[in-house]
């Protein structure tokens, strides 16, 4: 067997590997309870899309969606706000006390979620903002913040500084020569943050779930209620677990390709 | 790249300065305050100093979760990242095929935890699940719900499926960013597979691979909702990772002392071992 064959047999097993679990749950998306409960069979005997009808027809489901794709993309707007003027003043600057806020910031991203859990709670229920969108957003920040900035500010080291010089020997001021010039320059590097940002505050359970309680509840909260006197809704819960895959394929449906192109990242 | 000093820079870095240090600063300082009191209710806390501190770093179950705690990262850092580079190796460089190859790999990255947990918790099932059919079907006698071992096993299963493909993509685009006339020199001078991986491909990609082993050391390290999902942290204590004894502890117990006690050695744990990789690192560079 040949060099170029013997890896697409690798590739190919390994993603077999990663979607034969996939498979098995929208499989079980399509059956009915009682067929995922009496005989283990490899495809729907009965096919039915009764479980998505539930959760397409109660709003106490559906909103779960709408809540947590409202917090995840108020999360990536503002980490790209706040990360992108920081990353570049990492990228070009030295100023006092930067490499200790660099990895300061980065401390943050190591913070297990479980440490901040209560303090977050009551920090959030005294300013108000307990069950809204934002604060999940804001708490997500956290983790997705330190992470931005980590790798904008690779994707901005790959830029020439003669860049900026010129533009500013052009007339351009800072914020213009910033939007106009410099961030579409970086285009592939604003998608990959983008994409870890969204990855990191949708896939994320344990602080949504505690700064919430019905307004901003994100579905992966209200999923675990399947589970009820008379046992777990297997149908409907694998209906909702397939449900969430979905935004997730559409944002890296948008970034495959800066992803394709490949980025060597600087710093470190 | 040489920089210019300005410390003008401040005021591009003061967004993230005040956002990280109100969600951060405030509520570790709040953790802070909890480890030194004991707290009856709202009017009644009495300063105790390093008690909670000193009972902590004695309570056996801080321990055990510790010791399984640095088995499982490990384990996890041993099998996904020599797996990761593997896999992007294998990834078709370009074209169609590449795009499709990124798509189907990113998908694990993307289900939010507790979804993997219960596909999972579905798949590995023995009457209903097609892998604990399977296993069971060969005449192993699998059930994470009630050996250990086998429970241990799957979350760290879980683990390689959920997250080797980060180390994979992040592998693919290091790969990626390598010019073209690296490999032709490479062919020029006759050089083996292997000598073009040691000595082209893999000092190319230690920017990435830094990202990836401190991202998958953090978060295993970190690691809650799937073992919560699949066992709740059993059968005994097998699965019980270091984030679980702590939430039982604050949540389930209301120990707020010990448990903020709990939480500082906790963070100061991950920081130092994360201050260790990224010196250990920017030494490497430096020596060079």
């Amino acid at each position: 067997m040949t060099m170029s064959k013997r890896k697409t047999l690798g590739i190919s097993l390994y993603i077999l590997f990663v979607l034969v679990p996939i498979y098995w749950l929208l499989n079980m998306s399509f059956k009915t309870n009682e067929e995922i409960l009496s005989s283990l069979t490899l495809w729907p005997q009965h096919f039915t899309l009764a479980n998505y009808e539930v959760i397409f027809s109660d709003p106490s489901w559906y909103s779960g969606y709408i809540n947590s794709i409202l917090y995840v993309s108020m999360n990536v707007v503002i980490t790209l706000l706040v990360a992108l003027p920081a990353a570049y003043a990492f990228s070009r600057y030295r100023f006092v006390g930067d490499k200790h806020l660099f990895f300061w910031l980065l401390t943050n991203r190591m913070a297990p979620p479980a440490v901040f859990l209560l303090p977050f709670f009551q920090l959030y229920s005294s300013v108000g903002l307990f069950d809204t969108h934002i604060a999940v957003a804001l708490a997500h920040c956290l983790f997705n913040v330190p992470l931005a900035v980590w790798i904008l500010e690779g994707f901005m080291s790959g830029v020439p500084r003669e860049i900026d010089e010129t533009a500013y020997i052009d007339g351009y001021s800072f914020p213009r020569f910033f939007v106009r010039i410099f961030l579409p320059m970086i285009r592939s590097g604003i998608g990959v943050t983008a994409f870890f940002a969204f990855m990191f505050s949708w896939v994320e359970l344990l602080l949504a779930r505690t700064l919430t309680s019905v307004e901003a509840k994100p579905i992966a909260a209200i999923m675990t209620r399947t589970v009820g006197a008379a046992g777990i809704d297997w149908g409907v819960l694998s209906a909702a677990g397939a449900l969430t895959i979905i935004p997730g394929l559409l944002v890296i449906w948008f970034v495959r390709n800066h992803v394709a192109k490949g980025f060597a990242l600087g710093r470190v | 790249m040489n920089k210019t000093e300005n410390n003008k820079a401040w005021f591009l870095v003061l967004p993230v300065f005040l956002l990280v240090a109100f969600s951060a600063v405030i509520p570790l300082m709040t953790v802070v305050n909890y480890s030194v009191q004991d707290i009856f209710d709202q009017n009644n806390a009495y300063f105790v100093g390093a008690e909670w501190f000193r009972e902590v770093l004695r309570d056996p179950r801080l321990h055990d979760s510790l010791l399984r705690q640095f088995i499982y990262s490990f384990a996890v850092l041993a099998i996904e990242i020599p797996l990761g580079i593997a896999v992007a190796l294998m990834m078709p460089t370009k074209g169609k095929m590449a795009s499709l190859c990124l798509i189907l790999l990113a998908i694990p990255l993307l289900i939010p935890w507790n979804v993997v947990g219960t596909i999972w918790q579905i798949f590995g099932r023995a009457d209903i699940g097609l892998f604990g059919a399977a296993l069971n079907g060969l005449g192993i006698d699998y059930n994470y719900a009630s050996n250990p071992g086998d429970a241990w096993a799957t979350v760290l299963l879980i683990d390689v499926w959920h997250w080797t493909s980060l180390v994979a993509l992040l592998c693919f685009s290091g790969l990626r960013a390598i010019p073209e006339a690296f490999y032709q020199a490479a062919e020029i001078d006759r050089a083996s597979k292997w000598a073009v991986f040691r000595y082209i491909q893999l000092p190319r990609l230690k920017s990435v691979l830094v990202i990836g082993v401190l991202l998958r050391f953090m978060d295993s390290f970190m690691i809650y909702t799937e073992p919560f999902v699949l066992t709740g942290g059993g059968p005994g204590n097998s699965t019980t990772f270091l984030s679980q004894t702590l939430t039982k502890m604050a949540v389930g117990q209301f120990d707020l002392g010990p448990a903020a006690a709990f939480s500082l050695v906790y963070f100061l744990i991950v920081l130092l071992v994360s201050w260790l990789f990224f010196t250990t690192i920017t030494h490497m560079d430096k020596a060079k």
